[in-house]
């Protein structure tokens, strides 16, 4: 049984327990930050500035099939799409990576053998964190033996919700050290946490942990990203880097459907992190049908005419 | 034979913005027309459209609500010949049309006339706000045929609250003739219900009805005693006015006011 | 141990992200060459014989001929009105006027593309607020007030609302369509007859308008529409026939107009100038504090009566919003108006680029310091940098008078009564912003700031239902809301 983690110290002497004080930590404005997202996704993209979001869209997918019916065919046909998404037109690049449940790790790592396309494994509980701790950290040993490139985990919501924030970081701390090398994405599910505020303190307390990345939501509930949310976790990284010179990811997760909502996200993020933030490893989707409509447009932009799905593999 | 055969309407019910037939299947001849006849299934499931789209339509801002309003008379200006022959004439159907532009001018001005801030004795800030009650039943006048429904259903609309009707017995055509109107009006589905039937079978159902929180019992005659009696099982607000009239009071019988507290300090 | 000081390198290529160009279609708004006055419901010609070239701030293109209306044409305007108002305006049941109104904002509504071009050609604001802002404030002014048309009997217990006759109403260039709205569409609710006369830089939309009454057909003389520049507006306050003058401009001419009209006995409301202080605690939600300020005074290039022009931040975290603010500033994309992603763009005329580059010289003169963005600034037409001033003492010119552009000037307070005192030194008074997280703060600081509007968390919001207008030498009287009615009627 792994101890606690000794708490680091955090940015400008506050010490742990946070937990009397994490109430009262980041306060966000609900409707200005829902007015400046809405602005954001006002921005019109044309031309080789579309192709280029577009493009970057599919290098920043993570490419996801999370359900119960899931089967080694299921994936190795997954990582097929995901090496090469459009076989009628090999400028298409791969995607970053794909993301599958533990038990498919194995799988999915020999079929991408040799490809640029990593391997996240989902881990600790997924989706919904409501086990013992010795239970997640087995999950997150498992998946990294397996293979897997880059584990997701998610914070025990419970734990969050009812005031204990030590319990949530402790995990994550934990976690952190039985992935090793292996990169973390820490999932809040925001959808469950109710306010913004609550957003962006579980966002601190992720990065605090030791989180390479902060990810939005198991994609299993709705709502799961937003751009508002996105904006909230985006400006969050932004003040950690600021202080720390610490730099974090984000990867928004679960409806995000259309080619034209992964450009407007990818406006939020340019015009709140700057380009430094513009590239996959720092920066990921989680989507499955959103490829499709990204190839779609693609070759919109290129051929001048409207597409149809029929053209477009399913996998 | 000579002359082009007409196809006739079929007058259904108005439920979710849908145009059923009745669950039983029944109907009953109004004005030389099959009209559905709803029965306390189909009450049931007004009331459930109505609590279904009461989020929507009270959330919608009060300019929205007028411009639907405003919509819903521009839809009913293009139907004035049809209306007309369901009641008195064009006249009559000349007044409903400007009730309903009345009303639409009410949405955004009603907090500004019926709430305010109350100047308390003490270092708070302190106002009251006009809401909408919520699901609303009524009980629609017999005469005038269109103006009469449009005088009881325009002011519950204008306050934000979702409507189930039971439209006059004697003259349910009107009441189908308008539900056309609303279904092409912006109204979401479920904000107005319109059934038609028997006035004694379909009110004390919804009078007794326990997620119904207002009945207006203008039509319903000697039937209203049974009615109040029935509403207070849930305290329901018992309501009725005029057939024919407009005042912002009118809307005002089916707001409820909330009063707010807050300290001024530093 | 989780390593809070590793740091990952950057992805070897990051993408500098350069949005293209996405031009709206200037092809949905056609300019007539050359536009005369509007008067009885036609086109005439002014008996001035003069005329003027009204341009594109965005690059000094022509776009028009503009009538320049004298004192004859302001008699003939001010007689077509009278006419209008005695022989069936004000008799017209309310009901029916409320219907005319109506048709108004709903033509308004459908034209609003081809309107929010046309307002973005001729002021030089980005078709994104003259598209999201103006154009749809602008019908639902009309929406609102023609609700009111049949309804004024409501509005004042125990008063008897009567029309005052003929309004003369004169209004500015920074929101050209939107102030037609503010002012036209109270006084056709409360049965007036109007003559108005755009800003002499910003006649188009004005004269687009007049279409729009004919579509909605407007009984001819209700509305006039007279072009030109001040003398046209001095021969309007002069005119005996008007009842009612409504101004919105600069406090200067403000002052005139008040002069003017002394014993004459006629109606005035006054929306003057401001220099509001935006005021930042240090509990705020910063980011979105940030955003408030940024709105505040770089919303349509800051030419704006109520915009926040003086940052009022709080000592403790002076740094933090300096830092944030300076680094928000340079993803303000200046540029050509009718660029779906222009942010800000371009000062509407020389005159007023002039008086922005002069007080920003006074500004660095007097010993503030400057940062402005960096942004490529096209050579022709009138462009100013987003530009902020920190180290700003209350005496500067900078932070006393009006710059009605797009720079800011920042001051410090340490507690809220310090604030207060700061806010209200001034002799304006129309708007002010409050950002603190805390409520009680919110009302405590709305109960003693001396301006017309405050905003609380929020900062350039505007609806036809909510009063508008200034404390002070910002002018008197109120626009929207209830209150808007009054400048209007006559009570017996």
């Amino acid at each position: 049984m792994a101890p606690s983690a000794n708490a680091p110290a955090l940015p400008r002497g506050f010490e742990l327990p946070l937990e009397p004080r994490l109430p009262r930590i980041g306060a966000i404005d609900a409707v200005a930050l829902e007015a400046r997202a809405g602005e954001l996704a006002k921005r019109s993209i044309k031309k080789e500035s579309k192709l280029a979001a577009l493009e970057l869209a599919v290098r920043m997918m993570d490419l996801t099939t999370l359900e119960g019916a899931d089967t080694p065919g299921k994936v190795a046909a997954l990582c097929s799409k995901a090496m090469r998404p459009d076989p009628s037109d090999r400028s298409i690049p791969p995607v970053a990576a794909v993301c599958v449940y533990p038990n498919l790790v194995a799988v999915a790592k020999a079929k991408l053998e040799g490809s640029t396309v990593k391997v996240a494994s989902v881990a600790t509980a997924f989706p919904s964190g409501q086990s013992p701790l010795d239970v997640k950290l087995a999950d997150v040993r498992d998946a990294v033996e397996a293979g897997a490139d880059e584990i997701d985990m998610v914070i025990d919501r419970g734990a969050f919700l009812s005031g204990r924030y030590a319990k949530v970081y402790d995990e994550i701390v934990q976690v952190k050290a039985a992935c090793g090398d292996t990169h973390l994405k820490v999932i809040l599910e925001t959808g469950e946490l109710g306010t913004y505020d609550n957003v962006r303190r579980a966002s601190l307390l992720a990065m605090a942990a030791g989180a390479d990345f902060i990810k939005t939501s198991t994609g299993k509930i709705s709502p799961a990203a937003t751009l508002p949310v996105t904006l909230c976790m985006l400006e969050a990284i932004r003040d950690v880097h600021d202080e720390t010179g610490r730099i974090v990811g984000m990867k928004p997760a679960g409806g995000i459907r259309a080619a034209k909502q992964a450009i407007q996200y990818l406006c939020v993020l340019n015009e709140t992190l700057g380009s430094t933030w513009m590239t996959p490893d720092l920066f990921r989707f989680g989507a499955s049908s959103l490829l499709n409509d990204v190839l779609m447009q693609i070759r919109k932009q290129k051929t001048g005419a409207y597409q149809s799905g029929d053209y477009f593999t399913l996998d | 034979m000579s002359g082009r055969l007409p196809v006739r309407k079929t007058y259904k019910l108005f439920i979710g913005g849908a145009f059923p037939r009745s669950e039983s299947g029944r109907t009953l001849e109004a004005e030389g027309q099959n009209v559905a006849r709803a029965s306390r299934k189909d009450a049931r499931d007004a009331v459930k459209a109505a609590r279904g789209a009461f989020p929507k339509w009270s959330a919608a801002t009060a300019y929205n609500r007028g411009q639907v309003l405003y919509r819903l008379a521009e839809m009913m200006e293009a139907r004035s010949a049809d209306l007309a022959a369901t009641c008195s004439g064009e006249a009559e159907v000349e007044a409903a049309i400007d009730r309903v532009v009345w009303y639409a001018g009410w949405t955004d001005k009603l907090p500004q006339v019926l709430g305010g801030s109350n100047p308390v004795a003490g270092p708070y800030f302190n106002f009251t706000v006009p809401e909408p009650t919520g699901v609303v039943a009524i009980v629609a006048p017999d005469e005038p045929a269109l103006l009469g429904l449009v005088t009881r259903v325009a002011p519950a609309l204008a306050g934000g609250n979702a409507v189930v009707v039971v439209a006059s017995e004697t003259h349910p055509l009107a009441a189908i003739e308008l539900a056309e109107a609303i279904a092409t009006s912006d109204l979401p589905g479920g904000a107005l219900n319109i059934l038609t039937g028997q006035r004694a079978e379909l009110a004390p159902v919804l009078a007794a009805h326990m997620d119904v929180n207002a009945i207006d019992v203008t039509g319903a005659g000697e039937g209203a005693t049974e009615l109040e009696r029935l509403a207070a099982e849930n305290v329901k607000r018992v309501v009725r006015g005029p057939a024919d009239g407009q005042s912002p009071w009118e809307i005002q019988a089916l707001l409820e006011f909330k009063t707010v507290w807050h300290p001024i300090g530093t | 141990m989780a390593d809070l000081e590793k740091t990952r390198p950057p992805a070897p290529v990051p993408l500098e992200w350069e949005y293209a160009p996405a031009p709206e279609s200037r092809e949905i708004v056609h300019f007539q060459e050359r536009y005369g006055l509007f008067v009885g419901g036609e086109q005439i010609e002014p008996r001035s014989g003069e005329w003027y070239s009204t341009i594109a701030p965005a690059s000094e293109e022509h776009l028009a001929e503009i009538a320049q209306a004298r004192e004859e044409d302001v008699d003939l305007a001010v007689q077509s009105a009278r006419d209008a108002f005695e022989n069936g305006w004000s008799r017209l049941p309310g009901s029916e006027r409320a219907k005319y109104i109506f048709r108004i904002a709903r033509i308004l509504l459908e034209r609003s593309r081809e309107f929010a071009v046309a307002e973005s050609l001729n002021s030089g604001k980005p078709i994104r607020e003259s598209r999201d802002v103006d154009v749809p404030i602008a019908a639902a002014h009309f929406f609102y007030y023609a609700g009111w048309a049949d309804k004024l009997e409501y509005a004042f217990p125990n008063r008897r609302p009567h029309p005052l006759g003929v309004a003369g109403q004169i209004i500015p260039w920074n929101f050209p369509l939107l102030m037609l709205a503010w002012k036209i569409a109270p006084a056709l609710a409360c049965g007036n007859t109007v003559v108005l006369k755009p800003s002499h830089t910003t006649p188009l939309t004005a004269l687009l308008f007049t279409d729009v009454c004919r579509q909605a057909g407007l009984p001819p003389g209700v509305v006039n529409i007279i072009t030109g520049d001040g003398r046209t507006g001095a021969a309007m306050v002069r005119h005996p026939g008007i009842d009612k003058i409504a101004f919105t401009g600069s406090t200067g001419v403000g002052k005139d107009i008040q002069r003017a009209i002394a014993g004459t006995g006629k109606r005035l409301t006054l929306e003057l100038g401001g220099k509001a202080a935006n005021i930042v605690f240090d509990d705020c939600a910063l980011d979105q504090a940030v955003e408030g300020i940024i709105n505040g005074i770089y919303f349509n290039q800051g030419e704006v009566c109520c915009a926040g022009s003086r940052l009022l931040v709080q000592e403790s975290i002076y740094e933090q919003v300096i830092a944030k603010l300076k680094r928000r500033m340079s993803t303000l994309r200046v540029g050509d108006p009718l660029d779906k992603n222009t942010d800000v763009g371009a000062i509407n005329s020389r005159e007023q680029l002039d008086r922005i580059t002069e007080l920003v010289e006074s500004g660095r003169e007097e010993g503030a310091e400057i940062f402005q963005t960096e942004c490529t600034l096209p050579d022709r037409g009138f462009w100013f940098a987003p530009t902020v001033f920190t180290n700003v003492a209350q005496s500067y010119r900078i932070a006393q008078e009006e710059i009605f552009g797009p720079v800011l000037s920042v001051l410090t307070f340490r507690t809220p009564e310090e604030a207060v005192e700061k806010a209200n030194n001034t002799a304006y008074g129309l708007s002010a912003g409050v950002w603190t997280e805390k409520g009680s703060r919110i009302l405590w600081m709305a109960e003693r700031l001396r301006a017309g509007v405050v905003w609380g968390n929020t900062f350039n919001r505007f609806d036809p239902a909510s009063p508008f207008g200034g404390y002070k030498e910002s002018g008197f009287g109120r626009e929207g809301g209830r209150h808007g009615l009054e400048a209007y009627l006559r009570f017996e």
